[in-house]
């Protein structure tokens, strides 16, 4: 009947280390690094709803990302039909399919046939030929859409914390969250809207001709002569002036190794740059040959300068005066440093909390945690005197080994994880209530005191796991399903429900059973 | 003789109540609730709030007590569609809400910072939250899927570890439970955020617990008394019961309600939904989950087996 003295050392060695990885919690941060090394040090770690702080939900478009691709195979496709001198109709790019489709003049056959499809599959090994009469599809595979979305996502997130970093934010944790989400969480900020602002540009910067064959008067009524397009400036006092602009690009921002706000010799702010090797010798090649015309600077579709090729370019370096203030050229050259992200990101969620916020809820917290416990030990004395008191030691060891839990973990413990740490309180003592009840019909029998216990204990079993497997169904299903807070709430709600099944069996059997041999009692008074 | 502390029996023991009799009773009374929170739904339809129907929302606190009127007056001709001001919690707290403006991510910063201008340093910003109407279709399908395979799971388990008729039982009541929060929001016309959402799967999932218990008791019944008939052996497995039952949702509630009253408002969108629920939820277990098992023959597998009478 009574324990092992192994179960025993077990069951007090798991309370001790409870409490030795709980203690950390007890202590400010500061004073926590004056103590000796051999000191846990481990907190939990708090959700941005207690400690304060931003929390975004960024979205990638991705379907950009296959357009654009898409769009780039187009006009390799057209080079390499023309050099072929193969006649065709209508090319164009079939987003929905994800291909490139065209007519032939005329049907091919036979030799004629193959060389085109030889051709065609040449372009990209990703493409999947179909040539049906005069009608010819080039699609992407599922498979190579897919690795092309995933490595955008990755390199989206990589962009994405150089930029962050770039703003000295401290401990931000950026993640991917399904196939095409980023959740950033910035602790302590207290302006997320210029970091949403630098996320929400995609920084596509190139350099391209203006295109002086037509008149910007016949280009706005829609003579636009193929290969250009009319692009925007920034608002200058809310006046947009455009442009008639080439779409090849002489070089791009990707070929940019630095970038660094500075000032013109007029004292107007401005970013200058510098091109690698291949970006240099690019930009020097087109400036020399087009001295006199005028180039437009081009960022995410928009123009911001355009000047006059007064002489070549051949250093590598350059200078973008744009019309902007110092702050908007510091974020220009960080966006510039940074990257281009391979596609734009649209902004699903905001959530930002205060400090104060932050600090009045985790008192709030700890009060109405403090409160249940006190509620709950009394209600378990009145009921079953000092049984009920074995019940609240287990419970208190309850909260001690789940702070442990979540501190050792690295679980965060969000504001409705404080709610699932009172409402675990509050189930915990459940198993000890079907104990007792089991264990007062068993002396109602007449059994003997130590025989009554252990069936008592015994025949609550099935009940106890059973009644908390299907609680933890339940927080299994909010984990699956809910969203930040709410799994924070599954997680300490679970992991609460686990150490119940310890403390209020285990623990509590341990402790009436020593008492019931050390006192020897006739009954329990329960 | 010495004085000996005695744990107090809440309920005495012997305790025999018949709830099989009333059951009518509470069936109609459950059947009226679902009634009207279904009738509610369809006139006054769910106060959706920001997590759900996207928009933003802003949390400031005031130096002293809020004038609303004034912190209304800074805000309405700021030419961003209706803008709903409210005290929270305290008198110095205040909520605004905004509905989603117009011109994407650009819309939303603009809004908000408009709206920092316009109320400046007399307050200070304690929460900004904005969502977009796609997170909220999301959520709506989220929650309830997860409100769906819930249920699913509970019926599976129950089958699996009883009967297939205790399952149907069970789940009635547990659906009877999520339409009771349901109610709290339809027929008060809380705002319903995802909160509600953890409420319905949080009393679900305690709910089903009250109704194991009894099942599993009524189980063991059917072992122990062979030619008990049906009704008299419910009855007495909710009153064996019954002394746990009512500890047990005692002590939850109990730190449900000190999280109610001491955890503050935002901890209070989930507490209140949950006190309800496991108000409900212990009720359904004892009036309606158990009885319901009525409509069936519980003994259907032990028919050869009642021959023998035989005592436990």
């Amino acid at each position: 009947m009574s324990t092992p003295y192994w179960k025993t050392a077990l069951i007090l060695l798991t309370c001790f280390i409870g409490i030795w990885f709980a203690l950390p919690n007890l202590f400010s941060k500061n004073v926590l690094e004056t103590l000796p090394s051999w000191f846990p040090k481990t907190q939990v770690n708090l959700g941005l709803d207690l400690q304060g702080g931003s929390h975004l939900l960024l979205e990638a478009d991705l379907k950009n990302v296959v357009h654009e691709y898409l769009t780039g195979l187009l006009d390799s496709t057209r080079t390499v039909l023309r050099k072929d001198k193969i006649g065709y109709a209508h090319l164009r790019t079939d987003l929905a399919q994800h291909a490139i489709v065209f007519e032939l003049r005329e049907a091919l056959e036979g030799e004629a046939h193959s060389r085109l499809f030889k051709i065609l599959q040449n372009i990209d090994p990703d493409f999947t030929v179909q040539i049906e009469g005069i009608h010819v599809t080039l699609s992407l595979s599922e498979f190579a859409v897919a690795k092309r979305e995933k490595s955008a996502i990755s390199q989206s997130i990589e962009i994405v914390r150089r930029r962050i970093d770039e703003t000295g934010t401290k401990e931000p944790t950026i993640q991917q969250q399904g196939s095409n989400r980023i959740l950033i969480q910035l602790p302590g900020i207290d302006n997320p809207e210029h970091v949403k602002n630098l996320l929400g540009q995609t920084a596509k910067l190139s350099f391209r001709l203006l295109d002086d064959s037509v008149s910007l008067e016949e280009a706005l009524a829609g003579q636009v002569p193929t290969g250009s397009e009319v692009l925007e400036s920034e608002e200058i006092a809310s006046h947009k002036v455009h442009y008639v602009v080439r779409k090849a690009i002489l070089v791009s921002g990707e070929t940019l190794v630095d970038a660094q706000p500075s000032f013109d010799d007029k004292g107007r702010a401005s970013v200058s740059f510098k091109f690698d090797a291949i970006g240099a010798k690019k930009f020097a090649d087109a400036t020399r040959a087009n001295v006199g015309k005028r180039f437009a600077i081009i960022l995410d579709n928009k123009v911001i300068s355009a000047p006059v090729i007064s002489e070549p370019i051949t250093g590598g370096h350059g200078s973008i005066t744009g019309n902007f203030s110092v702050q908007e050229a510091s974020d220009f050259a960080l966006l510039l440093r940074a990257g281009a992200l391979p596609a734009p990101l649209h902004v699903l969620e905001e959530r930002t909390v205060g400090p104060d916020l932050g600090a009045d809820s985790i008192s709030a917290g700890q009060h109405a945690t403090i409160f249940s416990i006190i509620l709950i030990a009394i209600f378990m004395v009145v009921a079953y005197a000092a049984v009920g008191f074995i019940a609240d030691i287990a419970m208190v060891f309850n909260l001690i080994l789940l702070i442990a839990a979540l501190s050792q973990l690295g679980a965060t413990l969000t504001l409705p994880g404080i709610a699932g740490i009172a409402l675990t309180l509050g189930i915990a003592v459940d198993a000890n209530v079907l104990i007792n009840e089991r264990i007062k019909e068993e002396m109602r029998l007449g059994k003997r005191l130590l025989v009554a216990i252990d069936s008592g204990y015994k025949r609550a079993m099935s009940t106890i796991i059973d009644s908390n497997l299907t609680t933890l169904i339940g927080s299994l299903l909010l984990y699956i399903f809910g969203t930040g807070p709410i799994r924070g709430f599954a997680v300490t709600l679970s992991i609460g429900i686990l150490i119940s099944m310890f403390t209020a069996v285990s623990l509590t059997r341990l402790i009436l059973l020593s008492w019931v041999q050390w006192r020897h009692p006739k009954t329990l008074w329960i | 003789m010495t004085f000996k502390w005695h744990g107090l029996s809440l309920i005495p023991h012997g305790t025999s109540i018949d709830f099989i009799r009333i059951r009518h009773v509470t069936y109609l009374i459950s059947i009226l609730i679902t009634a009207i929170t279904f009738v509610m739904l369809w006139i006054n339809g769910l106060n959706l709030g920001i997590d759900f129907k996207g928009g933003i929302l802003i949390e400031v606190q005031t130096k002293g007590p809020a004038n609303l009127k004034e912190l209304r007056d800074h805000v309405s001709h700021l030419d961003l569609g209706e803008v709903a001001l409210q005290e929270f919690g305290r008198s110095d707290e205040v909520l605004i809400r905004l509905a989603r403006q117009e011109g994407g991510e650009q819309g939303q910063i603009q809004a908000i910072s408009k709206i920092q201008k316009a109320l400046g340093d007399d307050v200070s910003f304690r929460r900004i939250e904005t969502v977009g109407p796609k997170m909220g279709e999301e959520l709506i399908n989220n929650g309830i899927y997860a409100v769906f395979w819930c249920l699913v799971a509970m019926l599976i388990y129950i089958w699996f570890r009883f009967e297939l008729h205790f399952a149907i039982c069970a789940i009635i009541a547990l659906f009877h439970d999520a339409i009771a929060v349901l109610a709290l929001y339809t027929i008060f016309h809380f705002e319903f955020n995802s909160q509600a959402i953890v409420a319905i799967l949080m009393t679900v999932g305690y709910s089903i617990n009250d109704t194991v218990v009894i099942y599993d008791r009524i189980r063991e019944n059917l072992r122990k008394y062979k030619a008990m008939p049906d009704r008299e052996l419910i009855n007495l497995s909710i009153n064996e019961t019954l002394s746990r039952t009512i500890l047990t949702s005692s002590t939850t509630l109990l730190s449900l309600i000190a999280l109610y009253v001491f955890g503050g408002e935002v901890v209070a969108e989930y507490s209140l939904p949950l006190i309800i629920g496991i108000t409900f939820g212990t009720y359904s277990s004892i009036f309606l989950s158990a009885p319901l098992l009525l409509f069936f023959n519980l003994r259907r597998k032990n028919q050869s087996a009642e021959k023998i009478p035989q005592k436990a």
